[in-house]
């Protein structure tokens, strides 16, 4: 690579990662304008923390919070026990009937647009009432459900590619010294993927917590998500409180992604020595 | 093991089916707000109507029919423009020493964790009348009257754009980095130059990583609805924003799912071309 | 040079009444149309170190796999112990083996890792403590117990897997390639390491290798094989100096060729004529082929006198010029070129600093004894 060549790369580097940080650094920012217009920094009275404490006693925005950790923490859960499976069968089985079909199912979900899936999954769901009873109206389950649907083809493709890397050789070891294929899978194949799992069940729950559209068509009467919340309140234009949410989500995912970075990369020195 | 097989049988098939069948019923003042597809006509005679007006009516209105074309072109240019500012980029990081890198991968991934949803807002207050950037560039002279950006398909490009980079620099670098770069250096000791071995050998190599990235782009850009419905204004017509009015406005179940039946045509290729060279890549990798 | 164990000193294999104790019988193995492993039958002896030797395809890692029951032959049978084990799986297999890449448990500390085999067991704890210590002792990592495997070099993680492998006291320990990743020192210790363990312990083992000389070092007897066949078994000695065919003689060690045509063909000795050499070989005992045939003779470079005066006689002589000359410090290779054209292979210890020092582009007779060549007939 010549000269030119890096300080092109070098340009179109900082151009990207300043197109995708200005709009991030630019809602903190203005989190802390005192004026309600947010976008016109009112010096006289910024920076300010009130619509922190504005934020923080909204009854709505903490309801809806609520029932979105509480989907999201089944449906990476759940997810990540369906994906980990998955993940795994269509790793170590390479000739199983219905392994392209299964490998298409759980990657469709990937690209394929949201209101596709919420729409067929809700028309599922109301078939299914009308069927034989369950789901009795829409709820908590039906977005749960719904979630799981999606989430569990990442953690699926987490997984296989975890796999792909794995030394097989250490399962085969661990036959050979007398443990059958079930308690190998629990006592030598797990705890060594264990950090690709977590980061599956983080990337599930993130797709969950910051769900619209599946959740907009699986949600009923009384289970508004946070982002659904936060839908119906930017339609009307920009509003310091949401400024805040932002500020907020980024310091904790910001947080937890070096924290969990750390980790894994700690846990990697575990396998690449093995 | 069957169970994800089971899982995705029921809560991912099963759906499209009834979808088509939905599609092809007629709407009606109800709950739900179709007609059943079988009907009991007679004691022992089972009627099926198939309703074909909800397609009909999809073809011949030129609102769906602009609707879909130009949902289209925007995912297209839009996947354009991702790969020219993301293929440098993902270059840049698969080159770079290992521990900056990592530094530059976390700062790529690191909005895909945040919320879409508040992102894309985020546009909002940068591009309306009295936004950021309109107050900038007022203030620094360099323009007289607000632009007008916000509501435009321009805002829609940018909000897409911005959203989907990441999904194309991941898995075009995780292509990139596999890449042997001895293969430049035997290419310019054979006479080559930095930008003809670029051209004739890097370029050809991430075909893959380009596709992949491409499709996880463009194949949901398609059908995307948040960011036509807060940045593009009402004159953006994308078929994802087309299929949530149908149902959530207009209570029109059997023409969404037609929408949807249709949009699942359109992609289904698509879809099939992602999943094609994804197993040839995994398949080299091997 | 030591051998494997007291039970090989006595050549069990050459009692046609003694009872082997893993019988390969007639085992196949095929993966789709490719045929890896090809009819193989193997007696092999308890105590006995039986490597298998060849490159890399030839199929001796399947056949190994299979012993270890991470395979199922095709076709054929295994007995271990005289128990029919062609089906059974690895984990219940009174077999264990040693991976070439260790496969050492990344997230056990080296105790758990040598415990596990025992644990699987429902070994009493105590127990288990006494024999992971005594076999830590043995491999000599006494005070490694509580470190992990990314903590030890790659000799020690050698260690730590064989002491894992070896601690259930197996019937039959299968090693896969275990001395390729050490560098060149380290392999040569190791291997007499290992043939000390192996004769304290007493267990039989089948070591898989590309690398003749380790096989040469190890083994009470080797198994060569090519294309998914066993083309000889014997002692090293017996493999070196009594090759079958011509691929042996050319697999283990060098050897020179020549080719030709029986010219006489006496019970107590043959006559071979060969044009690639120039002249007539004289071998001190019979063989048996066709008459007419065409055979090759093969005679080892360090089996080949090489002198400036013209030796006696008129058979196992030729005349060359030296082409080349390869100083290795214990011995010189000679490359010598005949009037045929065919170059000649010849190796010399240097026994002392002043002999008659041999250079380039000179005349030199090469001469053999004539119970030197080995006649093979394909």
């Amino acid at each position: 690579m010549n000269q030119r060549m890096s300080y092109f790369i070098l340009a179109c580097m900082s151009l990207g990662l300043a197109f995708l940080y200005i709009p991030i650094l630019s809602m903190i920012v203005f989190s802390f304008n005192a004026s309600k217009l947010v976008t016109v920094w009112d010096s006289a009275h910024s920076p300010t923390l009130k619509w922190y404490f504005s934020l923080l006693n909204n009854e709505e925005i903490l309801d809806a919070a609520w029932i979105s950790a509480k989907v999201a923490v089944i449906n990476a859960s759940g997810a990540v026990i369906l994906g980990t499976l998955a993940g795994f069968g269509l790793a170590r089985f390479h000739q199983f009937r219905g392994r392209f079909t299964l490998n298409a199912m759980t990657t469709a979900p990937l690209v394929m647009p949201e209101v596709i899936t919420g729409l067929s999954l809700l028309l599922l769901f109301v078939a299914m009432e009308q069927l034989i009873g369950w789901p009795a109206g829409r709820g908590i389950t039906t977005m749960t459900i719904g979630h799981m649907t999606f989430s569990m083809a990442y953690v699926t493709v987490i997984v296989n590619s975890r796999m792909a890397t794995f030394d097989t050789a250490l399962e085969e070891a661990a036959m050979d010294l007398g443990a059958r294929p079930v308690k190998v899978f629990f006592v030598i194949t797990l705890p060594i993927i264990f950090p690709a799992i977590l980061s599956g069940w983080l990337l599930a729950f993130t797709l969950s917590w910051d769900d619209l559209v599946i959740s907009s068509f699986t949600s009923g009467p009384g289970t508004s998500t946070l982002p659904m919340v936060v839908f119906s309140k930017v339609r009307l234009g920009v509003s310091p409180e949401i400024n805040v949410l932002a500020t907020l989500t980024i310091t904790v995912v910001t947080a937890a992604i070096i924290g969990v970075n750390w980790f894994v990369a700690r846990a990697n020195k575990l396998d690449a020595a093995a | 093991m069957a169970l994800p097989f089971v899982w995705l049988l029921l809560f991912f098939v099963v759906p499209f089916i009834i979808v088509l069948k939905i599609s092809f019923s007629d709407i009606d003042l109800a709950i739900p707000p179709y007609k059943p597809l079988l009907e009991w006509a007679a004691k022992h005679t089972l009627t099926i109507k198939l309703n074909f007006d909800n397609y009909a009516f999809l073809f011949t209105d030129s609102l769906y029919l602009h609707a879909f074309v130009n949902s289209v072109k925007v995912a297209f240019i839009s996947t354009v423009f991702c790969l020219a500012l993301g293929y440098p980029m993902a270059y840049g990081i698969a080159r770079a020493r290992a521990n900056v890198r990592n530094v530059l991968l976390l700062l790529v991934i690191l909005p895909f964790w945040t919320s879409l949803l508040l992102r894309v807002y985020a546009w909002i207050g940068l591009m309306k009348a009295n936004g950021v950037i309109n107050n900038v560039l007022l203030s620094l002279g360099l323009i007289h009257e607000p632009l007008t950006m916000l509501y435009t398909p321009f805002a829609m490009y940018v909000g897409i754009v911005y959203s989907y980079l990441p999904f194309l620099i991941l898995p075009l670098y995780s292509n990139l980095e596999k890449m042997d770069w001895q293969l430049l250096e035997a290419a310019q000791d054979l006479g080559c130059r930095p930008w003809q071995a670029f051209y004739k050998i890097t370029l050809p190599l991430s075909r893959n990583g380009i596709l992949a990235g491409s499709m996880l782009v463009f194949i949901p850009a398609t059908g995307e609805f948040v960011i036509p419905a807060l940045l593009g204004g009402p004159n953006a017509l994308m078929i994802g924003r087309v299929l949530w009015d149908e149902f959530f406005a207009n209570r029109a179940w059997p023409v969404a799912s037609a929408v949807a039946i249709l949009m699942l045509i359109l992609l289904v290729p698509f879809m099939m071309w992602y999943q094609s060279v994804q197993a040839r890549e995994s398949a080299g990798a091997r | 040079m030591t051998s494997a164990g007291g039970a090989v000193k006595a050549q069990p294999w050459k009692d046609p009444t003694a009872r082997p104790y893993v019988q390969v019988d007639r085992v196949c193995k095929s993966f789709g149309d490719f045929k890896a492993v090809d009819d193989v039958s193997l007696k092999i002896y308890k105590g006995e170190i039986f490597c298998l030797l060849g490159a890399s395809g030839c199929g001796k890692t399947t056949l190994l796999r299979m012993l270890g029951g991470f395979e199922t032959p095709t076709s054929g049978k295994i007995f271990i112990d005289g128990e029919d084990m062609t089906g059974v799986p690895p984990y219940e297999r009174p077999v264990n083996m040693m991976f070439q890449s260790y496969a050492l448990f990344p997230h056990m500390t080296v105790e758990q890792n040598v415990a596990f085999g025992l644990k699987q067991d429902r070994v009493p704890k105590a127990e288990i403590r006494e024999r992971v210590e005594a076999m830590l002792d043995l491999v000599k990592l006494g005070g490694f117990a509580k470190r992990k495997p990314q903590q030890l070099s790659g000799g020690q993680r050698q260690r730590v897997a064989l002491a894992r492998s070896l601690v259930k006291r197996p019937k039959l320990l299968l090693l896969d390639e275990p001395l390729g990743a050490l560098d060149k020192k380290l392999r040569e210790h190791t291997q007499f390491e290992l043939i000390s363990i192996q004769d304290t312990l007493g267990v039989t083992f089948v070591v898989v290798t590309h690398d003749q000389e380790e096989a040469m070092t190890l083994a009470s007897r080797i198994g060569v094989m090519n294309h998914g066949e066993i083309v000889q078994a014997g002692t090293p000695s017996e493999i070196y100096e009594f090759p079958s065919s011509k691929f042996v003689a050319d697999f283990v060690g060098s050897v020179n060729m020549f080719e030709g045509k029986l010219i006489e063909d006496e019970p107590e000795f043959v006559r071979i004529g060969s044009e690639e050499l120039g002249g007539t070989i004289y071998v001190s005992h019979g063989i048996s082929a066709p008459p007419e045939a065409v055979v090759w003779a093969a005679v080892r470079p360090e089996k080949i006198f090489m002198s400036t005066a013209a030796p006696e006689g008129s058979d196992n002589v030729v005349r060359g010029a030296v082409q080349d000359i390869a100083y290795l410090g214990d011995l010189s290779i000679y490359i010598v070129k005949l009037p045929t054209g065919k170059v000649v292979r010849v190796t010399q210890p240097n026994t002392s600093r002043h002999a008659e020092a041999i250079g380039w582009d000179q005349q030199v007779y090469l001469s053999w004894d004539a119970s030197s060549p080995v006649v093979v007939t394909r």
